[in-house]
């Protein structure tokens, strides 16, 4: 009991520490580009908190993050695309590729902030609760279930670059000039862009950390250590499986509908197989099963990605698939087993020294 | 109580990070607001340009050959003398292939290394994904590929070709040489869906059949059927606007069923010598491409391009439109900046108009008002050594005309984009 209220406070502690950094080290120190970087990574690691659930508690492989990510995304973009464009005209690109004179009905909803912004975090739950609800009850798992995500993931991005009329195609939506009526060309405005993903983040990796504590976070780890037990004992596993697959969906679209105002983008790169991969690659290396490895992780990948290819920008990606290698090689359950290795041998080292007094 | 503890820092944290956010609100968008306009750091005795292509993913093939084209037209500017009596600095970076770290690094290379011009870009899709980047910023950008025209942007010098200059011309051809049906074959992507577009409305005013329009996704390798309804349409050509490694399983199935330069030829305007040695010549033996520029270009500026290029990156090394696009970019924009004395975008976007450079490719002026070039079409016809051989060029060099305002036939296609523009 000792040992889980002391790690409860280190958590806690870690998060006294996080919170500041984010919030006050991290805009006076930075310049606005690299603040903006790091909104991008932050963004990411939103993801990752959702993978941790998934994967590395639910024991799910979700290999096609990107068609949630890619949801919120494209609902938050459809939404600033028809605010800049005013009321009763057409998003530009429309103008430029498109054969229809006037808005697809599928586009008129996300005129209305409060619809966009419920769309962002419902459409992806509803879509997971759907797949979810249609293949665990069929007991589909392991290898299938990570190739029909990923089998998703890629059908959502070729269904958007065939669609170019309506939804930009190859190009994505782009060129955003205001987010809820603020202009992004105000570094003012961006800085607070980055202040929301980051109190997003955190509050998100609180909530999930709950989750992990309760009664269901426990439920979530036997299912995935052993499913048919659970069963036996009278819990439905696939309405476990369920919910955490749901949440991750979730927190994949807020964070895809973040990323539009931080970055100024969304496009099918951002949604398909690739995408999806990347997200994954981050969570494993930081260490899935605890939300902190996941998002350090995550941001970590990120942050070297863009600095090995400034740095090296002709043979960077050698070094991102040599760390990726070492890590699965030696370190299986990511960096952050790295500090669990440490405390082990710290206390085999302590209890071999109380057994030799105990002899003594 | 450790759980009520929990919910209490979580609603503190909330709490903070609202209010932060909330103390932190800039203009509005109905408000004038300064943005962040790059500043070009002219301080040191080398003026840096940043070069933007994709070195990784599978854009890197072109792109590493434009920039190598870049860095070259560099060494001879600086060998020169520089630009303003200032060594230029080229400082490249990774595009990746993919358009978010294409607009992450065009805003790097303004706001961390405050970069006079940046060259580079392919794809239309990471063209438009670094436009509000350059527009934001008030920075320039020299695109040197040929794309599907409908854009002009203050803050883009575009020189390669727009449709007026490359897809036009190649259909003006077909026509003369008797086509009266056409198969439209493409990439899935904005460049062949625009172009397409555009050859659609020039078949309806000229009498053209189109007999068939097919996509294949980008990198896709599966043509039988396609090459099977090619081969059964009995169209007169086929017009290919598809990209990179399709085109060898394109061409292969298109062998396979039967068909040949002669029976039912090829128009391509993605394919260019490095594509051909990559897809193999003996495949394209007899095809036909619309480009400005082929390698075997007569003039005394290609011959010294050519033997640039090679003696620097080796003798077997082709240069295509694109690369030519590309060096000559570097030259028009040292011309623009010694015609303005100075190193600022407005200055350098003054100075455009009426500059003139001998290219490889014939000499190209600067059209100030639509910041594209007039360059010269030419049809060409692929041989057994890989080269392509001119069969056609227009009479000098066209004027760039991007929205096709001159074009009857296509304005209800390019009226909406160009109101767009102003």
């Amino acid at each position: 009991m000792t040992a889980y209220l002391l790690k409860r406070r280190t958590t806690l502690a870690g998060y006294a520490l996080a919170a500041p950094l984010l919030f006050a080290v991290a805009p006076a120190a930075m310049s606005d580009f690299r603040l903006e970087q790091l909104a991008r990574y932050l963004c990411f690691a939103i993801v990752a908190v959702g993978i941790s659930l998934a994967w590395g508690r639910g024991g799910m492989l979700v290999l096609g993050q990107g068609l949630f990510f890619g949801l919120g995304g494209y609902a938050m973009a459809m939404h600033m695309k028809l605010a800049d464009a005013g009321a009763g005209n057409l998003p530009d690109f429309m103008l430029l590729y498109g054969s229809t004179d006037e808005l697809p009905w599928w586009w008129e909803p996300f005129r209305s902030p409060a619809v966009a912004l419920a769309a962002v975090v419902l459409l992806p739950m509803a879509l997971a609760a759907a797949i979810g609800y249609a293949v665990f009850r069929r007991r589909v798992r392991g290898a299938y279930f990570a190739i029909l995500s990923q089998a998703l993931a890629a059908a959502f991005a070729i269904l958007l670059i065939g669609q170019q009329a309506t939804t930009g195609g190859t190009n994505g939506l782009t060129n955003f000039g205001g987010f809820f009526g603020f202009s992004l060309h105000d570094p003012v405005n961006r800085r607070m862009v980055y202040f929301i993903i980051a109190g997003t983040l955190l509050a998100l990796m609180l909530l999930t950390r709950q989750l992990f504590l309760s009664r269901y976070g426990e439920l979530l780890v036997a299912v995935r250590d052993s499913e048919e037990r659970v069963r036996f004992l009278g819990y439905d596993p696939a309405l476990v499986k369920l919910g955490a697959y749901t949440l991750s969906a979730g927190m994949a679209g807020l964070a895809g509908a973040l990323f539009v105002p931080a970055v100024g983008i969304i496009s099918p790169a951002l949604v398909g197989i690739v995408p999806s991969i990347q997200f994954v690659i981050g969570a494993a290396i930081g260490g899935r099963a605890s939300v902190a490895g996941a998002v350090l992780g995550a941001v970590a990948v990120a942050w070297a990605q863009t600095t090995l290819s400034e740095e090296f920008p002709a043979g960077w990606t050698y070094f991102q698939g040599g760390l990726f290698v070492v890590v699965v090689a030696f370190l299986p359950g990511g960096l952050a087993s790295l500090w669990h290795l440490a405390t082990r041998r710290r206390r085999s080292r302590a209890g071999e020294t109380g057994r030799v007094v105990a002899a003594a | 109580m450790p759980r009520a503890r929990g919910t209490r820092y979580t609603a503190i944290a909330l709490a903070f990070a609202t209010a932060v956010a909330l103390s932190a609100c800039g203009a509005r968008t109905d408000e004038e607001s300064s943005g962040s306009a790059a500043e070009i750091d002219t301080s040191g005795d080398t003026i840096k340009v940043g070069l933007l292509n994709s070195l990784s993913g599978t854009m890197a093939i072109s792109e590493v050959t434009v920039r190598d084209a870049l860095l070259l037209a560099i060494d001879e500017i600086n060998a020169a003398g520089g630009v303003l009596g200032k060594q230029i600095e080229p400082i490249s970076e990774d595009g990746a292939s993919d358009w978010p770290t294409f607009a992450e690094k065009s805003e790097k290379l303004i706001q961390q290394d405050h970069v006079a011009a940046v060259f580079g870009c392919w794809t239309s899709a990471s063209r438009k994904a670094v436009l509000p980047v350059f527009e934001q910023n008030g920075s320039l950008l020299f695109y040197p590929v040929q794309y599907e025209g409908l854009e002009q942007s203050p803050n883009i010098f575009y020189t390669g070709a727009t449709t007026n200059q490359q897809i036009i011309p190649a259909l003006d051809y077909l026509r003369e040489e008797g086509v009266e049906s056409l198969y439209l074959v493409g990439s899935d992507y904005v460049f062949p869906r625009t172009a397409n577009r555009v050859i659609n409305a020039y078949a309806e005013e000229y009498g053209i059949e189109i007999v068939g329009e097919d996509y294949a996704p980008l990198g896709s390798t599966e043509f039988s059927t396609i090459a099977n309804k090619v081969e059964a349409s009995g169209a007169d050509a086929v017009f290919n606007t598809l990209n990179g490694d399709s085109n060898v399983s394109f061409f292969r199935e298109y062998e396979a069923s039967g068909l040949t330069a002669e029976s039912m030829p090829v128009m391509s305007v993605s394919i260019a010598e490095e594509e051909v040695r990559g897809i193999g010549a003996e495949t394209l033996e007899g095809q036909l491409t619309s480009w400005n520029y082929y390698q075997t270009t007569e003039g005394e500026a290609n011959d010294r391009f050519v033997a640039a290029y090679q003696e620097r990156y080796g003798a077997d090394k082709p240069t295509s439109d694109p690369m030519e696009a590309a060096y000559t970019s570097v030259h028009l924009w040292a011309a623009m900046v010694e015609a303005a004395g100075s190193f600022e975008v407005e200055d350098v976007r003054a100075a455009a108009d009426g500059i003139t450079f001998d290219a490889p490719e014939g000499e190209v002026t600067v059209d100030g008002e639509t910041q594209h070039l007039y360059k010269t079409s030419r049809i060409g016809r692929i041989g057994a050594d890989g080269l392509i051989t001119e069969v056609w060029s227009s009479e000098g060099p066209i004027r760039p005309d991007p929205f096709l305002r001159e074009y009857d036939w296509a304005e209800g296609l390019a009226e909406a984009a160009a109101a767009e523009n102003e």
